[in-house]
């Protein structure tokens, strides 16, 4: 498992719900006709990229380790936020109160959690 | 009723859908997973994942529907589920030898940081507010 990418893919999720949770705070919508809109919608989509590479690096780590690993369950694991983020992102564009970046806050902190799995799985105690 | 499926379907109903679609994805995963490789290992435990599956689907597919009938299946659903997640999470306090493995409703929920029994008192709240504010 590539670590240094899941720690980056952590924080990365961490911001980006900060980011939205100020957006909250402030009563804005996720506008994408705004400059912090247009910002907070680029950074899901690194975030986006981000975890496609975890999912490819994984499934290849997946098909070539000689560790004992719960397979269905780690692949679940890596496509889980691939399949959330995008699905909060467009869940809360479409929304014109606060509760919009309120959504993208709850989709980007499930990444976290999804990764702290991965990494007990990986080492065997999931 | 476009006005009472959009009041339904925004603001903090927004949200609450977005956290049924989470659940959604996770018990159907984790049941998927669970039934297709040991389902012997713990079958009773298994069996009520994908049920609170299939009750989470429910909930998310009437939540986005949005319709009169579809806000009551919302209700049923949200009972069914807090009566689940109760009797289950009491159950597998007081016998765990009956869930040799975890359920999303296992004691009350925790390991999904107890949302499983927030989640269907806050659609009951929801459908309750949502209609009020259509009515007026």
């Amino acid at each position: 498992m590539v670590d240094v990418l899941a720690t980056v893919l952590t924080f990365a999720a961490i911001g980006v719900a900060v980011w939205g949770l100020v957006l909250v705070v402030i009563n804005r919508r996720f506008a994408l006709n705004r400059p912090y809109g247009l910002a907070l919608a680029g950074a899901v989509l690194l975030l986006e990229l981000g975890l496609l590479v975890q999912l490819v690096t994984g499934l290849v780590n997946l098909f070539t380790t000689d560790r004992v690993v719960d397979q269905w369950t780690f692949a679940g694991y890596l496509a889980g936020p691939v399949l959330i983020v995008p699905l909060a992102g467009f869940w809360a564009a479409a929304e014109r109160t606060r509760w919009g970046p309120a959504v993208l806050v709850i989709g980007c902190l499930t990444v976290p959690v999804l990764i702290l799995r991965l990494r007990q799985i990986w080492d065997g105690h999931g | 009723m476009a006005d009472l499926r959009e009041t339904t379907r925004s603001g903090p109903g927004r949200l609450l859908i977005a956290v049924y679609a989470v659940f959604v994805i996770a018990a159907t995963a984790r049941s998927a997973v669970q039934i297709a490789t040991r389902f012997d290992r713990a079958p009773l435990a298994y069996v009520l994942s994908a049920v609170a599956a299939v009750i989470y689907i429910v909930a998310l597919v009437c939540l986005v529907k949005g319709s009169r009938t579809s806000r009551r299946i919302v209700v049923i659903s949200c009972v069914v589920e807090l009566v689940g997640v109760l009797v289950v999470g009491t159950v597998s306090l007081f016998a765990p030898q009956l869930f040799p493995d975890a359920t999303v409703w296992s004691c009350y929920g925790r390991g999904y940081g107890f949302v499983p029994v927030v989640l269907p008192i806050l659609g009951l709240w929801w459908i309750r507010v949502s209609g009020r504010a259509v009515a007026q």
